[in-house]
Parts: structure tokens; sequence; C-alpha cells
């Protein structure tokens, strides 16, 4: 897409060979060896919100409470939540590829704010330490939503660290999203204008708009939580006249955009490698542009979906239901243009690819779902059942993980300079997209049948359906096992894989990989739009 | 990360001679470096916002629902203290406005005589704040076990507007002591002669963020000093 003239071989120093001491990793200002801290961390957390799932997946696999008590039960799926949405779902995608790739892609040497950012780790990786000691010592049992009086007045578990832990990560955040709004706005190479950039910054834009404008409130709302317990002050209190709905609206006017904060940049994903293995120009180039935008917007205006039955005024119910059925067409706008991005593509199906259409797939059916939940009379039906959970692990863990995955696969190349194994690359996929879906495909049915959500024991006729989960959670660990060990594997041993191994077209092709600490030889100047795939239609993916 | 070599051959082809005196490697030029640190002292002001706007809404709601117990436990608020310091902070942000004035004319050692000035000020301001939260220590009206409320309105929403008067001003004094040390960090390097008339953007920083937090006490005085006076 650029008139940068690479023909040189790799240049010998790169930003993993230039040192090798840990002060070296631990005080890095680059913003890729930034990535690759965030990278081992939030997969640290990944295994350790599994860990708690495969505990209650095991426990679910019977009828009676025989694994765990309810306490402890009640600490498990908390944990599960807790590590899973703030220590991987919500850094996962921007805090690892977006600070690997958000520079490179714009042709920048790193991003605005190089020392902020390397803050943002340690002050994630602080919060992870206090949520971590709330685990060790006991655990938390509020539920990953923390609801007012519950973890002010009644519980009597390690609220304290955990809230911090939370409240910490939200700045780690806070910091990444305004490097990387500061960074697209005036680092842009020559010649990158708006509308050239990649569809994956424009995603990272919109999920930092997002970022800043919804998660100082969360914290806000956690700080007055925090201050509720230690010092008995009751600004939730009903005993004083407080209101516990206020906590609500305050949590979800952060925690729904919050899942806009996983879900943007996993679709900047999609479109980087939908257009890469169908060799085509994305369709409709400016809607999918926008509809990032407009996601983050309107995803302010429906945090009330979440409070059907919490005592919100009806005529308030009704504005955030149809504002929640409106947030579903720019989703769709993206869906319907990948797919015609396809249409008479030459597509190849490697492993980042396969990902996608499980992207696509899954997101679909969490997204369809939604709209049963936007609707306000179903909503009360199905209300804390497994349909709410099907629902929203089809969207997360279908959705962000799909693309999490495709996203490593596809530019691991690029981070290690290595290539994996293909073949158990593709297996991998499959083993995963077939245990998600027999994992929470039989939950949508426990859900629609009335099984509430956190419970661990449950009628017996529910026994089926839920051995059927616990099998496809199997899988799905299995799944996600492979990845680690090839990947690791192909550090040491994989062929090296060049500068583009796929063919693709951004801008972070164009260097060596691994790339150089400063990312490029010469500054490039930006001549095409992007995904110019079909100027060289006959060249084939090379790998 | 990169020898000093690498780094001169990397920033040379983007058109820059030589070394810059405070330019970043990572920017081209010190325009492009000022550009992205005002947008981002300005992205973060806007969290601020987000993040004291969930506070004004917490007040928002519950004055909405308890008029008579707010305007009472205001009533019992030190107007007096409170408008010598909303003075103190006015008077602090021109010191503020005649350092980054100086900052533009590169005049350092005015610089350090405006930020001292500042920080004075803000001194002055949290001295009056801890003697009023003392007055209320002493008064019972310290929401937790030991306040006592013995007027109309009824003690629980009093409670509330206390707990949400020490939450709010609270935050705000602290957001001043960050402000101070900031300031303080930056008269150090005034005072080494840091500043030019090209590169001064910390300054100029330093003081947007000294404003907004002026203007946070804008809010908080009338909401919840003078609201009692009126009813």
């Amino acid at each position: 897409m650029t008139t940068l003239p690479y023909s040189s071989p790799p240049t010998e120093l790169n930003y993993l060979n230039v040192r090798y001491t840990l002060a070296s990793w631990l005080l890095s200002v680059d913003h890729k060896r930034i990535a690759i801290l965030y990278l081992l961390t939030i997969t640290f957390f990944f295994a350790l919100g599994g860990i708690f799932a495969v505990l209650i997946r095991m426990d679910l696999a019977t009828p009676s409470p025989d694994l765990v008590t309810s306490e402890t039960y009640n600490k498990l799926f908390t944990m599960h939540g807790v590590a899973m949405v703030f220590f991987f779902l919500i850094p996962g995608v921007p805090a690892v590829f977006g600070n690997f790739l958000v520079p490179m892609m714009i042709g920048a040497r790193d991003l605005a704010f190089p020392r902020l950012n390397l803050l943002s780790w340690y002050i994630f990786a602080t919060g992870g330490l206090f949520t971590l000691t709330s685990m060790v010592l006991g655990g938390v049992d509020t539920g990953w939503t923390f609801y007012t009086p519950y973890s002010s007045t009644y519980a009597n578990t390690h609220v304290i660290s955990a809230a911090l832990g939370i409240f910490l990560t939200g700045f780690s955040s806070i910091l990444t999203g305004l490097n990387f709004l500061v960074t697209i706005h005036t680092m842009r190479a020559p010649g990158m204008t708006w509308f050239k950039m990649p569809l994956f910054i424009w995603a990272h834009y919109a999920t930092s708009i997002i970022i800043l404008l919804g998660t100082p409130v969360v914290a806000i709302a956690i700080v007055l939580v925090f201050i509720e317990r230690v010092f008995r002050i009751g600004i939730f209190d009903p005993a004083l006249g407080g209101d516990p709905i206020l906590f609500q609206h305050l949590f979800w006017f952060y925690s729904h955009p919050a899942v806009y904060i996983m879900i943007l940049p996993s679709m900047g994903i999609v479109s980087e490698l939908v257009t890469c293995f169908s060799r085509r120009r994305i369709f409709g180039y400016k809607f999918v542009a926008m509809s990032s935008v407009l996601i983050a917007v309107i995803g302010f205006l429906v945090w009330g979906h979440h409070m059907f039955v919490s005592g919100q005024g009806m005529y308030a119910s009704l504005v955030f239901s149809y504002l929640s059925f409106f947030v579903a067409i720019p989703s769709a706008v993206k869906v319907f243009n990948w797919t015609a991005t396809l249409y008479k593509g030459s597509i190849s199906y490697h492993a980042p690819m396969l990902y996608v259409f499980g992207f696509v797939g899954l997101f679909t059916i969490g997204g369809l779902t939604g709209l049963f939940l936007a609707n306000l009379g179903l909503d009360v039906h199905v209300h804390d059942t497994y349909f709410v959970v099907a629902h929203f692990h089809y969207i997360m863990v279908g959705g962000v993980i799909m693309a999490y995955m495709g996203g490593l696969h596809f530019w691991w190349p690029k981070m290690t300079g290595r290539l994996y194994s293909e073949g158990w690359a593709r297996l991998g996929a499959l083993i995963i997209f077939v245990g998600f879906n027999l994992t929470f495909f039989p939950q949508f049915l426990l859900g629609y049948l009335g099984m509430p959500r956190r419970y661990h024991y449950y009628p017996e006729e529910f026994q089926v359906l839920n051995v059927m989960s616990s099998a496809g959670a199997t899988i799905l660990g299995v799944g996600y096992l492979i990845p680690i060990v090839y990947l690791v594997w192909s550090l040491r041993w994989g062929p090296v894989a060049g500068p583009n191994p796929w063919g693709a077209k951004g801008l972070e092709w164009q260097t060596s990989s691994p790339p150089p600490t400063e990312n490029f030889e010469t500054t490039p100047v930006v001549t095409e739009e992007p995904y110019a795939y079909e100027e060289d239609a006959e060249v084939a993916v090379a790998h | 990360m990169h020898t000093s070599s690498t780094l001169t051959e990397h920033t040379a082809d983007r058109g820059r001679a030589g070394h810059v005196p405070g330019l970043a490697h990572h920017f081209d030029d010190l325009a492009q470096q000022r550009q992205a640190g005002t947008l981002g002292m300005w992205a973060f002001l806007i969290t601020e916002v987000m993040f004291f706007g969930g506070m004004f809404t917490a007040y928002a709601y519950y004055r909405y629902r308890y008029p008579a117990a707010f305007a009472a436990g205001s009533a019992h608020l030190d107007v007096t203290l409170g408008t010598i310091n909303t003075a103190v902070l006015i008077g602090s942000s021109l010191t503020m406005v005649l350092a980054v004035h100086a900052a533009q004319l590169g005049r350092n050692r005015d610089i350090v005589r405006f930020f001292l000035m500042t920080i004075g000020l803000g001194l002055v301001f949290l001295v009056i704040k801890a003697f009023e939260y003392g007055h209320k220590w002493r008064d019972h009206l310290v929401p937790g076990r030991h306040f006592r409320w013995h007027g109309d309105g009824g003690g629980g929403p009093v409670q509330l507007f206390y707990s949400l008067y020490f939450a709010m001003t609270g935050m705000h004094a602290l957001h001043m002591v960050i402000g101070m040390a900031l300031i303080g960090v930056l008269a150090v390097m005034a005072g080494r002669g840091r500043f030019t008339p090209q590169n001064h953007n910390a300054v100029e920083n330093i003081g947007l963020y000294w404003h907004f937090v002026d203007v946070i006490w804008i809010f908080l005085f009338p909401l919840l000093y003078l609201l009692g006076v009126h009813t």
C-alpha cells in the first residue's frame, strides 16, 4: 500500500534481540515489548479464569451439590468473571495487539507517550496483584458486578482488595486509550489520511473514546463502594435512604460500553484478516469505519437493558429497549460487509481465517440472541437464566476470543519472526469451534427451559444438557492448550517467517519480522488506500 | 534500546538535522510533540470530567429526592470560609496564568516565582479546608458511627449529603495535592532553565490541569455551600 522500498534483508537488530536483560524488558518503553509484557500477563489471567470455569463445569456435571459448597461456588463464578472480564477480555486485544500494531499500522515509531504506556502495564500488574491477593485470601462472592448492598453491607469476603484491583486496571486502560487516541490523531505517517487508515485503527480509535468516557465512571462507582465499606459512609446504603439502583446505573454506564471495548478491537482484527485471506478490498470501507464510531456512540445509551427487572422506570426501560435494538444495526453492517468482501474473493483457509469464520458465525448468534434480550417482555422471561449466560459467552468467547486467537495467529510471525505449524493451528481452531458450541449452545436451551444462573445444583431433568456443556468445556480446554504447545514450539523450531508471509498489505508488513526498535528503516509514505489487494490478485498467499 | 547513532539515522530521514533539545526520539518535530501533549492533556481532562461526573450524578439524584435534608445539611457548612477559599483558588489560577505567560516568554525565573505562589495559595486552601473538616468532626457531622443529627430533614438523608460533601471535596483536595506536587517538579525544572518559548508545553499542560481543578471547585461551592442559603 506504500512506496516504501523494502528490499534489503531484515536488519540484524530487532526489538527482541536488541538487549536480553530482564531490566531491558521491565523498563522498556518500546510499545512492542510492552505488548509482549501484556501478552504474558493476560495469558496468565486467562488460564486462571479458565481454571475457575473448569471447576464450575465440573460441579455442574451432576444435579446435586457434590463438589463445592454454595459459598465456594459463588466465589468461583465471581472470580471467573472478574479474571476474564477485567484482566483478559477488556485489556486483551487493545493492550496486546493495539499496543503492538497501532504505531506500526500508521507508520509511527512508537505511541505518543511511551512512558505512560509502560506505566499502564505496571498499574495493570499492580491491580492484578490486588485481585490475586483477594483470591488467595479466600475470594470474593459478590458476582463480577459488585452490586450494592451485597458488596457494601452483606458480603464478608475480600471485596476491598478485589475492587481496588479493578479500580487500578481501569486506570491502566484509561492510559492505553489516551495513548491510542493521541497517537492516531497526531502521529500518522505522511499520506495516511483518516480514510486511508486500516479499519483496525478505526476500531481502536472508537474503543479509545469508550475507554476515556466510560472507565472513569466505573472508577468513581468503585471508589464510592470502597469508602462505603471502609468508612461506613453510606452513599448507596438503603438504611440511610441511599439507592442501590444508583450503583447499578453507574456500574452499567461503563460496563455495558465495556462490551464494546471488548468487541470493537476484535472486529478490527476481523477486517484485517478477512481482506487478506480473500484477497479483496473491504466492501464499504467507510461504512465499516463509521459503524465502529456509531457503535461507540449508541453503546453509551443502552446500559439500562441490564436493569429491566431492577426497579427501573417503565418508560426508561422502553427507551433503553429501542436503543438496544438500534445498536444491532452498525453491528450488522459489519457482518454483512465482511460477507460481501468474501464474494468473488480468492479465499484461503489458513488458521487465522478459520478463526474469522468462527467469529462471524458465533458473533451473529450472540448478536441475534441479544435482540431477544433487548425485548422487554422476553427479557423478563429469560432474565438471570442460562440464556443470558449463553448469549454473552457467544459474544465474548465466540466473538472476542475467536478474534483474539485469529489475530494471534495472523501477527505471530510479525511479533516473533517465526511460523507455527499450520496443520496443528487449523486443528486447534476446529477443536475450539466444536468445543465452544458444545459448551454454550445447550445453555441457550437450559435458560429457555428456566434454569437460573448462579446456582450449583439443579433439577435432574436438566442434567443431559449440563453434561453436554461440561463435556464441551473439556474439549474447549484442550483446544486452548494446543496453541500454547505449537506456538511455544515455533519460537525455537519454527521456520523463519520473513517480513510478509501472508502477502498482506498493512504497513506493519512492510518492515522486517520481528521489527526493529523504531519499527521502520525509513518513514513510510502512504499513497494507496488500505486493502489494495486486487492490484496483485495473482499473488497467492505465500505460506 | 537503541544506540544514539541509529537514533540520528532514523530521525534524520524525516528531514531533521541534528538533535533538537527537548524533543523525544519518536516525534518528528517540536510542533508534533506539542500537539500530542496538548491533546493528551485535554483527553485526560475529559476522563476527569466523567470521574467527577459520577459524583455529580449521585448528588443530583439524592438532592432531587431529599431537597429538605440537603438544604438543612448545607446550612451547616461555613459559607464564609467557603467564600474565602473560592477567592484563594481563583487567585491561584491567576498566578498560574502568569506562570504560563512567563513560560511563553521563556522567563524561567518568573515561572519559578509564580509556581511557588500557586503552591502557596493551594496550601492556604488546604489549611482552611482542614479547619472546616475539623469543625465538622467536632459537630458530629462526619458520616459513620460518630454522626449525630438533631435538626430537621431526618438523619439518614443528611448523612447522605455529608457523605457526598466529604467524597467530593476530598477528591477535589486530592487532585490539588497531586497538582501541587507536579507544579513542584516543574518548578525545579524551570529553576534549571529548562523552558524556552519553543518548548514549554509541560507548563501549559499543568496550567490546564490546575484550571480544571479550579473549575470543579466553582461547581462544588454553590452546590454544597450556597444551597442552604437560598432555601
